[in-house]
């Protein structure tokens, strides 16, 4: 086996604008971001399709890869100082914060959704395959990747390192947040992360803050709660997001019943038979499907090439608010009846966000507590001590809506059709 | 445009009722590792496999009233219980299709315990590995659990009985 990778000869550094500067000391870092699997993020956006609603929101999962891998150093700097944390862990955790994500392919929600792939699978997958992360990885130790991998999965006994990366307050979060806020220009997703660093402390199952940090975690939890529904889970970009999806799904179809594409359909044929390798997958990004919808606004189906026009030129559904069962039953019958195929032009989009929640004692919950540590040693769960958190704790926010292509409802030449259709949709 | 909350009602039909959150979570997980027509994403979270997905379109069934949802205090936690109501049958009986083996499944998987789901569970989450290393896995990532080697051997055997059963 070569040589262990060591410390650079100087200190390489990226300017960037959420953290001014992200340093890099460890060479095994400088390495894993050479690799053309971890330089294909930089042609992957952070938020998908959110672009079409926030024009800022460009920056790519490269950028917030590096981000968390910043905040990750930073607060190992601080821990390694104090006795529980064990300081050979740091490259671990630095390679895990680094590829948390290397895993995410193109608009990864709608692509997971329509063909059963998995961004997780393919993180794993990616740090234990033949790629060139994995013979970065594989310099510092034999089974360096595979305990690499279990920190991105969460199945690593250590509690305290995975908690860094994936917890109710950890480095992704903490990036994510500001990073979007940054982008999008909202003013709502800022906190003080200089200040919540400060206070993290290590312990053997995860990470706790020291009590008088309370408020700036509280100034968090809110800045997270703003974000999701004045970001997040904007309606205009949740349609853009159903249209992503509607079309990945009638591309699927056409090509399981023998439609003959204009295009050679090189990416996505193994997409399309469920066969994807991590090859054809690292060979995904956004580039190539905008390539492919823009190809696609000229095929013969007029399915796939209007919502391919409507995806690319911004033509969005317009939303009301969710339906009876009933009543969506009777859109439906009302949308055939029109020629307007409800199984493409009917769409009901759900989002759903629990700020903050805690592990009540005794209740079998998923999530794990943000725990405050209190000058006589005493460990408080936050929202035992925090009014602000207390009121939202728990407290799982949904909506709902009905997607539909308003333009072609005010098509339907059967005025008495298209007036039942609206009686419904405008309830 | 309901479809996956549909087969979500079935279940849970087919298994009359459901003690406990974990315990449905943990049906539907093993459900659609059997290659039934389920869609929820999953996670693996501090019990094993879990769906915020499901979670959520539990909650939307229960506002939309064709789930009936029973919180009880047992020894000392709180406990949730699933039924489908009078209305949830009446969208069964039109607008429900049968989902072919899954009943018989269901209904074995309920008869288990919640704590030998999550066992099941967590196995079939780590079914690339071989079962040496599932052994292992278990032990590591529920080792708070104590699950013992007799446990385990059961939920292997489980696994292949369910596997047999969608055959």
């Amino acid at each position: 086996m070569a040589k262990p990778l060591g410390k650079l000869h100087e200190e390489k550094v990226f300017k960037d604008p959420v953290h001014r500067y992200i340093h890099v000391r460890d060479e095994l870092i400088w390495r894993l971001i050479g690799t053309r699997e971890f330089q294909r993020l930089r042609r992957i956006r952070q938020l998908g399709t959110t672009y079409l609603t926030f024009h800022g929101a460009e920056h790519s999962r490269f950028s917030h890869s590096l981000g968390v891998y910043e905040i990750t150093r930073r607060i190992i700097d601080i821990f390694q100082e104090k006795q529980t944390w064990d300081p050979e862990q740091r490259l671990l955790v630095l390679s895990a914060a680094l590829l948390h994500d290397v895993g995410h392919g193109p608009f990864s929600h709608s692509f997971e959704k329509v063909f059963g792939v998995d961004h997780e699978e393919f993180s794993r997958d990616i740090i234990l395959g033949d790629t060139e992360v994995n013979s970065v990885l594989l310099q510092m130790g034999e089974d360096f990747p595979k305990q690499v991998a279990e920190v991105i999965a969460k199945t690593h006994p250590d509690k305290l390192i995975v908690s860094l990366i994936s917890s109710q307050i950890d480095a992704d979060r903490m990036d994510y947040l500001l990073r979007d806020a940054y982008f999008t220009g909202v003013s709502y997703g800022n906190f003080d992360i200089e200040r919540i660093l400060r206070v993290m402390r290590p312990t053997e199952d995860g990470v706790v803050i020291k009590s008088s940090g309370m408020h700036a975690v509280e100034d968090y939890i809110m800045s997270r709660y703003q974000m999701y529904w004045q970001v997040y889970f904007h309606p205009v970009t949740r349609s853009a997001e159903v249209i992503l999806s509607k079309i990945l799904h009638r591309a699927k179809e056409l090509y399981e019943t023998g439609y003959t594409f204009k295009r050679e359909l090189s990416h996505f044929k193994t997409l399309f038979e469920g066969s994807v390798s991590l090859e054809d997958y690292i060979s995904l990004d956004e580039g190539v499907i905008h390539y492919y919808f823009q190809g696609w606004m000229d095929e013969e189906d007029p399915i796939l090439s209007d919502l391919c026009i409507r995806f690319i030129d911004r033509k969005l559904f317009k939303y009301t608010e969710m339906v009876s069962f009933t009543d969506g039953h009777l859109l439906s019958a009302y949308f055939q009846e029109a020629g307007i195929n409800p199984k493409y032009y009917l769409v009901v989009d759900s989002s759903s966000d629990l700020p903050y929640d805690f592990y009540r004692p005794g209740e079998k919950e998923e999530r794990l507590p943000i725990n405050l540590l209190k000058p006589n040693g005493e460990i408080r769960e936050l929202s035992r001590e925090s009014d602000v958190v207390e009121a939202i704790s728990g407290k799982r926010r949904t909506d709902h809506k009905l997607y539909f292509p308003m333009d072609l409802i005010e098509g339907i030449k059967d005025e008495s059709l298209k007036t039942k259709i609206k009686e419904i949709l405008h309830k | 445009m309901f479809e996956d909350h549909l087969k979500v009602v079935t279940l849970i039909q087919e298994a009359g009722e459901v003690i406990g959150r974990k315990k449905l979570q943990k049906m539907v997980y093993i459900a659609k590792k059997l290659n039934f027509p389920f869609q929820e994403k999953y996670q693996f979270h501090f019990y094993g496999p879990y769906s915020e997905e499901l979670t959520l379109k539990i909650e939307e069934l229960c506002n939309m009233g064709y789930i009936h949802e029973v919180k009880e205090k047992v020894s000392g936690y709180s406990q949730y219980r699933y039924a489908v109501n009078e209305e949830g049958q009446k969208l069964l009986s039109t607008y429900g299709a049968e989902i072919e083996l899954l009943g018989d499944c269901v209904r074995s998987m309920n008869e288990q315990s919640s704590r030998f789901l999550e066992l099941v569970s967590t196995i079939m989450y780590f079914d690339k590995f071989d079962a040496d290393e599932i052994k292992e896995k278990v032990q590591t990532v529920k080792a708070k659990q104590k699950y013992t080697e007799e446990e385990m051997d059961e939920a292997f055997a489980y696994i292949s009985n369910l596997k047999n059963r969608v055959q």
